[in-house]
């Protein structure tokens, strides 16, 4: 402990009672106050802070215990403490021009289990946030059906519901990693991954309701209503197993910058194929090759190809506390705690190194571990203050285990901006400050 | 007592609750929809010619539209490194070979030239979402109009090229070739190609850092402590150690004030940053050259107005005409003061 606190302008734990600047300011002047009535004492600033009362001369009894709060539904859809502010989506300097087309990254490095709050949810938008009125939005569903319908969402709501547990994570999460080190955070480098509980209506229960042409149907075509109109293909056997179009998240609407009033989900499909503000489903022969599985979202391989239709997000993990830009600033037990997700089933296994890789244990899993849903993991570690490099490693139902980012890229070479499953590293300084590595 | 009726009708009403099945039972919500509805939305083109409108464009009537509409984002000849770059990258032996060569080569600019491997795919998407502040606002002669320009600046076809339905589909891409679905990153029961392995102790040689976050880097994103929560087992650095001078995204969020509205409304912030160029100058940057010059505010407002060329580079602002007398006043006086926020 001693040897750890010692090193000048090094960051120590605060005291118990330690007083924010705005504290110091505030009991400064009540110090100061005191002094001129004569009644000043040592140590008494938390104290001031408090107020001394007749019933309580020491100022022991903080100031919402001695008075009254704020009335029911003072706000009328609350909002987290205001001592939570520093709890945001963020962008990423420098990653794209204007907010219209860009990407805002989750904060995982302060959420807790495996519901990402609607609000800070991540997003990508290409052309902005449209402002869609519910009442007037269709969805239309035709191409090689027997009957094409156009549902307002009143139909769709009135159909048979169920609610689901999916991640979501964008193609190119971890992009930014793909060829080094270059971002500070968990924000940063896996951010662009959420999870939540959606409520909607199986796909295949609409296309029921339309009847397709079942020798020369393969793929639907999924098209949002925003200035950029999307468009993803979806193979017909995703839209028949578990895709829905779902109108709830998270117990509420769908919020605007996550495709109010209706949206696409792919369970285990890169983000873009969630098609947001969706407004058309076409059911065709042959895939689309649409500019965002032509130009975009197409991985690029060391031999100057390009493999097109990458939908499965594949297993990863990522270990979220301690991570980069967090200190330790005592030994003793810590908990690593992550998450692990798999587009191809659920996560069965995820495994936890200090030592950048030469040895693992297994984490424990919360329940309930779901199908293509982020699962927590946790694993004890007592810090002995010496330098660790922190990993973790999943494997899926089927099998798959995440690689390391070498073996990545000794398949698909550095360039490949998509898909990258590798292994993060955090290491722990034996001063406590983690930072983003990356070892081999 | 239950008597035989009662029961009979809670076995129907038991029934109902049972959902359909089979192909005849449907719920029946929706409508049909109007032929006129499903051609208003049923605008997509597929390189097998499904979807494809009848129409024609040239490379010289779509430069004239390019230059007045595409060119302020996309550079005068498809170069700008700010969006998408829309030109470069091909050489004459990948039209021959279907596979865009540069490709293999790190240093190579991506580009729609050397990744495209169906011009359809480029007249769906200019046709659905460009202009980017005005999409859908092109006849189908303008856009094929303008794909043949985008080609032609991609050397895949001549000045004098037309474009229409039928060469759209026979056209040869460079990298036509280039794309490939040998892989089993599409299908959910397919194993993945990279696999990790399952060792457990004694693993591999020992772990070496190959690479680390550069101290400059470690606040070009913010201070660090104010995104991470102040309570908890750890603390955060102070990113801030590393460098002063707050990073441009962070002075956007706090510079822009109840003018954020407009100037995200109306695109203004698609070109214009705040204290630097994006593709026109930064906000503080006109403010710097303008203010102290006679009749500013007149001058910037006529500027906006009209648009113009040559003052900030060669790229031209287009004239701005949907913007509304007062809120065009409240932004130029906004640049004239500094930036100050009005109340």
């Amino acid at each position: 402990m001693r040897e750890l606190s010692a090193r000048p302008g090094r960051i120590v734990p605060a005291t118990e009672n330690h007083l924010s600047a705005g504290q110091v300011m505030a009991a400064r002047r009540s110090f100061l106050a005191a002094s001129a009535a004569g009644i000043a004492g040592l140590g008494g600033a938390a104290r001031a802070q408090n107020g001394s009362t007749p019933s309580d001369p020491q100022g022991l009894v903080p100031a919402w215990t001695r008075g009254l709060g704020a009335p029911v539904a003072a706000t009328g859809y609350g909002a987290p403490s205001k001592f939570e502010a520093n709890v945001q989506r963020r962008q990423s300097p420098g990653l794209t021009r204007t907010g219209e087309a860009s990407v805002s990254f989750t904060p995982l490095q302060n959420l807790f289990g495996i519901v990402t709050p609607s609000g800070v949810h991540f997003e990508r938008h290409h052309s902005g946030v449209p402002d869609v009125d519910p009442v007037q939005h269709r969805l239309m569903l035709h191409g090689l059906v027997d009957r094409p319908l156009l549902f307002s969402m009143n139909d769709l709501m009135r159909f048979p519901s169920v609610s689901r547990f999916h991640f979501i994570e964008c193609g190119a999460n971890s992009g930014m990693e793909w060829g080094k080190v270059a971002v500070p955070t968990v924000q940063y480098t896996h951010g662009m991954l959420a999870c939540s509980e959606f409520t909607g209506v199986p796909l295949s229960t609409l296309l029921g309701e339309v009847g397709f042409d079942t020798k020369r149907a393969k793929y639907l075509l999924a098209e949002g209503a925003d200035g950029s109109a999307l468009t993803r293909t979806i193979p017909l056997e995703f839209a028949l197993d578990d895709v829905l179009v779902v109108y709830g998240q998270n117990g509420e609407m769908l919020r605007p910058e996550n495709g109010y009033p209706l949206r696409l989900i792919v369970p285990g499909v890169q983000g873009v194929s969630n098609v947001k503000w969706l407004r058309r489903l076409e059911v065709g022969d042959k895939p689309w090759n649409t500019r965002e599985e032509a130009l975009h979202y197409i991985d690029l391989m060391p031999d100057g190809t390009h493999r097109q239709y990458t939908w499965i997000q594949e297993v990863k993990s990522v270990i979220t506390s301690p991570s980069g830009g967090q200190v330790l600033l005592e030994r003793g037990y810590y908990e690593i705690g992550g998450l692990a997700w798999s587009g191809r089933g659920r996560i069965t296994r995820v495994d936890v190194s200090i030592d950048g890789g030469r040895n693992w244990r297994p984490a424990r899993l919360q329940a309930p571990v779901m199908v293509k849903c982020l699962t927590r993991f946790r694993c004890d570690w007592r810090w002995n203050g010496t330098a660790a490099l922190l990993q973790s490693r999943a494997v899926d139902e089927k099998g798959n285990v995440q690689p390391s980012l070498a073996q990545l890229r000794a398949v698909r070479g550095a360039r490949s901006i998509y898909h990258n499953n590798g292994i993060k590293t955090w290491r722990v300084a034996a001063d406590g400050e983690v930072s983003n590595v990356e070892v081999a | 007592m239950l008597r035989w009726r009662d029961a009979a009708a809670l076995l129907l009403a038991f029934v109902g609750l049972v959902p359909p099945a089979g192909a005849q039972a449907r719920f029946g919500f929706g409508r049909t929809p109007a032929a006129g509805e499903i051609a208003a939305w049923d605008i997509d083109v597929r390189p097998d010619g499904h979807g494809v409108r009848v129409g024609r464009g040239s490379v010289a009537q779509g430069q004239e539209i390019y230059d007045a509409r595409c060119a302020n984002c996309h550079g005068t000849f498809g170069e700008s490194n700010q969006y998408m770059v829309i030109a470069g990258g091909v050489h004459a032996e990948d039209l021959k070979s279907g596979r865009a060569a540069g490709l293999r080569s790190a240093a190579v600019v991506r580009t729609l030239g050397n990744k495209l491997n169906h011009a359809s795919t480029l007249w769906d998407y200019i046709n659905r979402a460009m202009p980017w502040s005005a999409p859908q606002s092109l006849s189908v002669d303008e856009v094929y109009a303008v794909t043949a320009y985008v080609l032609f600046l991609n050397e895949i076809v001549g000045a004098e090229f037309e474009l229409t339905n039928e060469n759209l589909l026979t056209l040869k891409m460079p990298n036509r070739d280039g794309l490939t679905r040998q892989h089993g990153m599409g299908r959910v029961d397919a194993r993945s190609d990279v696999q990790g392995s399952r060792c457990m102790s004694d693993c591999g040689a020992e772990p070496r850092v190959t690479s680390e976050i550069p101290a400059f880097a470690l606040n070009a994103h913010g201070d660090l402590r104010r995104q991470f929560r102040p309570l908890g087992p750890l603390a955060t650095v102070d990113s801030t150690r590393h460098e002063l001078r707050p990073t441009m995204a962070a002075m956007r969020v706090d510079a822009f004030g109840s003018e954020r509205e407009i100037l995200t409304r109306n695109a203004c912030t698609t070109c214009h940053g705040f204290d630097s160029a994006v593709i026109g100058p930064g906000f503080q940057e006109v403010a710097a050259r303008y203010r102290e010059r006679g009749e500013a505010a007149n001058y910037l407002v006529d500027k906006i107005r009209r648009g113009g060329v040559g003052v900030w580079g060669q790229v031209p602002m287009p004239a701005q005409s949907a913007i509304k007398d007062d809120e065009l006043m409240i932004v130029v006086r906004w640049i004239i003061s500094g930036m100050q926020h009005a109340q």
